[in-house]
C-alpha cells in the first residue's frame, strides 16, 4: 500500500519524465493491440466472405484447349453425382451495356444455366431466373443485379425492359435481391445471361469452369470425390495430368485463414519489438532515477528501510509506470480501432484475450526491466549512499 | 547503552590503507549527552557510522542496548536502526518530494505502523519541536532551522534509544544553531540519550562530556 503511494508520488513528482517513459509502453501496447486486431479483422472478413459464397461451393476448372469433353450435357450429368446438388457452367466477360442514353460499364456479364442461382444462394426480387428453354433456344434474356438495374433503368423495376450489349438487344426477365460486396467483389453488378448466348458473344467455345454445390457443407468431400472420378473417367487418354482442378471453399478458407494468421503473427511480432524497446526505456529511466536518488536511498536506509523496502519501492514504481502505460495504450487502441474500422472497411474488435495479454505483457516488462535498477538501488550501502552528493 | 571494545576499521582509499579507527573503546550510559569531537579526517564520521549501524567494524565488539551488532545481517541492522536510533544529519537529509509530516512519518512506515497511529505520532513529534503549523510544508518551503527541526522530529518519532546527531548545526547560522542546541538540551532533560558529533569545541562544551578523537584513537575524555 505504502510503496504504491510512494510510487505514485515519485511518478507525479516528475510528470514529464514519467510520461515519456510511459510513452514507450503506450506506443508498444497500442501497436500490438491495434495490429493484432487488424490481422484478426482481416481474418474475419476473409472467412466471412467465403462463408457468404457458401461453404458447400466447389468449382471445377478445366485446363484444356482442345478436345474438351465437358459439354452442357455433361454438366447436367454432374447434377446426379453423389453428394452434388447443382452444377452450372460459368463464363465471365465485361463490356458496356446501353439502355437508351444510359451506359453501364462496371457490370460482370456471366453466362450460365438455371441452377446457378441455387449454387450461389441468389434469390430473385422480381421476375424469374434463367430457364432451360432460355439456354436451349439461345434467348437474349438477362437477369440483373440491383446495381446494374438501377444504373441502366433508374430503378429495380426493370423486368421487361431491354438493353443492348455489343449491339444485341437483351430483355430483362428478372432482378436479383441485394447481395452486397464481398471478397469476390460487388455482387450487385451482375448481368446473368444464358450460357449458350454467352458462348457466342464471348467468342469462347466450350466450358472451362463449372460451379457445383454439394448437398450440404458436410458433403463437400463426397461431392469432390465423385466429381474427381467422373472427371477422371472423361479425361482418360488426356496428354497432361493437370487437365482439370477441383477447388472447394473449405480448403480455400483454410489457406486464406492460415495466410492471415501468419500476417497477424508478423504484425504482432513487429509491434512486440516496440514494446520491448519501451521496456528498455523503463530500465534506462529507472537506472537514471536510482543514481539520482542515491542520497534518498541512503536516507531511507538510515531511518530503517531494509533492502526489501527499497527493492519493492523501485519495482512498484516500474510496475506502476508500465501498468499505467499499458492501460493508456489499451485505451488508445480502442480509440484507434474505432477510427480505423470505417477506413479499412472491416469491423475491428479488440478481443479480451489480446487486451489481457497486452496488459500482462506490459506488467511483465515492468518487472523484468525494473528488477535490475531496483536491485541495484537496494544493494547500495547506506554509508556510501549518504555520502553521495 | 553503548559499549565499544577495541573497535578497528580500515579503508582502502586510492590504494592506500587508512586506519580510520584504531582500538577504540568507550561506554555511554543511558540518558547521557555525549559529544564526540575531532577535526576532519580524525575518524569521527566512521565512528558515527558504526554507532549508527550504518557500517560494520572490522574487529572488536559493539553492543547497542545490550545487543551485539557484529553478528547481525543487513536486514537485522536495518531493523535495529529503525527501532533504536534516530539520525540527525548536518545536511538535514529530508526527502524533498515529501512534506514535513510525511518526512516524519517515514521511519514509522518502515516499522509497519498503521496509518492513523503514524499520523498521530508524527504530529506529536512535530509539535514537540514547535512546528505544528508547518506540517504540510515541503522542505524547500522551510528555513534551515525549521528543516533541522523536522529532521529532529523524524529522529524522535519512533522513540529511539539513542539520538545520533552529526554536526547538526553545521549548516545553520549561529542564532539558529543555538536554538537547535537548546532543543537538544531539552531532549536530554526529557531523558533521551544523545550522541553529538562535531568539530566545534563550543558545541561540544554544551554536552555532559566529550570524547576527543584524533587519528582514529580516543585521546581524552573531557567532562563538560
Amino acid at each position: 500500500m505504502n510503496s504504491i503511494q510512494m510510487a505514485f508520488k515519485s511518478i507525479l513528482g516528475n510528470k514529464m519524465r514519467s510520461f515519456l517513459t510511459m510513452l514507450g509502453i503506450i506506443i508498444g501496447v497500442a501497436s500490438v493491440v491495434v495490429l493484432v486486431s487488424i490481422g484478426q479483422g482481416a481474418n474475419q472478413s476473409v472467412s466471412d466472405s467465403i462463408q457468404k459464397m457458401g461453404t458447400n461451393l466447389l468449382s471445377v476448372n478445366i485446363n484444356m484447349r482442345r478436345n474438351n469433353p465437358i459439354t452442357l450435357q455433361r454438366v447436367n450429368e454432374m447434377r446426379s453425382l453423389e453428394g452434388v446438388a447443382q452444377a452450372s457452367p460459368f463464363s465471365m466477360s465485361s463490356g458496356t451495356l446501353k439502355a437508351g442514353l444510359q451506359q453501364y460499364e462496371d457490370g460482370s456479364i456471366i453466362a450460365t444455366t438455371p441452377g446457378y442461382d441455387v449454387i450461389r444462394n441468389y434469390s430473385l426480387a422480381l421476375g424469374r431466373f434463367l430457364t432451360e428453354p432460355d439456354v436451349n433456344n439461345r434467348n437474349f434474356v438477362a437477369v440483373l443485379g440491383q446495381e446494374a438495374a438501377e444504373e441502366l433503368f433508374g430503378s429495380i423495376h426493370a423486368v421487361g425492359e431491354t438493353f443492348t450489349w455489343k449491339g444485341y438487344p437483351f430483355t430483362v426477365v428478372g432482378i436479383l435481391n441485394e447481395i452486397g460486396t464481398s471478397m469476390a467483389g460487388s455482387g450487385d453488378n451482375l448481368i446473368l445471361i444464358p450460357y449458350t448466348v454467352g458462348e457466342r458473344l464471348f467468342q469462347r467455345k466450350g466450358i472451362n469452369s463449372v460451379y457445383v454445390s454439394a448437398t450440404s457443407a458436410e458433403d463437400v468431400d463426397v461431392a469432390q470425390e465423385s466429381l474427381t472420378s467422373y472427371m477422371d473417367a472423361l479425361m482418360v487418354g488426356a496428354s497432361s495430368s493437370t487437365t482439370y482442378r477441383i477447388y472447394n471453399q473449405t480448403t480455400a478458407l483454410e489457406t486464406l485463414t492460415s495466410a492471415t494468421n501468419t500476417l497477424t503473427l508478423m504484425l504482432g511480432g513487429i509491434a512486440a519489438i516496440s514494446l520491448l524497446v519501451g521496456g528498455i526505456g523503463i530500465m534506462n529511466i529507472m537506472l537514471v532515477s536510482v543514481s539520482e536518488r542515491t542520497r534518498e536511498i541512503g536516507i531511507r536506509k538510515a531511518i530503517g528501510a531494509t533492502r526489501g523496502n527499497i527493492l519493492s519501492q523501485f519495482l512498484v514504481e516500474a510496475l506502476v509506470v508500465s501498468l499505467i502505460g499499458g492501460l493508456l495504450g489499451l485505451g488508445i487502441s480502442v480509440l484507434a480501432t474505432h477510427l480505423l474500422s470505417p477506413v479499412l472497411g472491416m469491423t475491428l474488435t479488440i478481443s479480451p484475450f489480446i487486451a489481457a495479454v497486452a496488459v500482462v505483457f506490459s506488467l511483465t516488462i515492468g518487472i523484468v526491466f525494473g528488477l535490475y535498477p531496483a536491485n541495484k538501488a537496494s544493494k547500495l550501502l547506506p554509508v556510501l549512499a549518504l555520502r553521495h552528493e | 547503552m553503548i559499549h565499544m571494545q577495541d573497535i578497528n576499521k580500515c579503508y582502502q582509499l586510492g590504494g592506500e590503507k587508512v586506519h580510520a579507527l584504531n582500538q577504540v573503546s568507550f561506554d555511554i550510559d543511558d540518558g547521557e549527552y555525549v559529544a564526540i569531537i575531532g577535526p576532519s579526517g580524525s575518524g569521527k564520521s566512521t565512528l558515527m557510522n558504526i554507532i549508527g549501524c550504518l557500517d560494520v567494524q572490522d574487529s572488536g565488539t559493539y553492543r547497542l542496548a545490550g545487543t551485539d551488532t557484529s553478528k547481525y545481517s543487513n536486514r537485522q541492522l536495518a531493523r535495529l536502526r529503525s527501532t533504536h536510533i534516530g539520525f540527525i544529519f548536518q545536511g538535514f537529509n529530508l526527502l524533498g518530494r515529501l512534506n514535513a509530516l510525511e518526512n516524519v512519518e517515514l521511519p514509522l512506515i518502515y516499522q509497519g505502523i498503521g496509518r492513523r497511529q503514524r499520523r498521530r505520532q508524527a504530529e506529536e513529534a512535530l509539535d514537540s519541536v514547535g512546528l505544528s503549523d508547518r506540517m504540510k510544508h515541503r522542505p524547500a518551503q522551510l528555513s534551515g532551522g525549521q528543516q533541522q527541526r523536522v529532521a529532529i522530529a523524524r529522529a524522535l518519532v519512533a522513540k529511539p534509544h539513542l539520538i545520533l546527531a552529526d554536526e547538526p548545526t553545521g549548516n545553520l547560522d549561529t542564532a539558529t544553531g543555538a536554538e537547535i542546541m537548546g532543543l537538544f538540551e531539552q531532549l536530554h532533560h526529557q531523558g533521551n540519550t544523545i550522541v553529538l558529533i562535531t568539530h566545534d569545541q563550543g558545541i561540544a562544551a554544551r554536552a555532559q562530556r566529550a570524547l576527543r578523537i584524533v587519528d582514529g584513537k580516543i585521546q581524552q575524555v573531557e567532562e563538560g
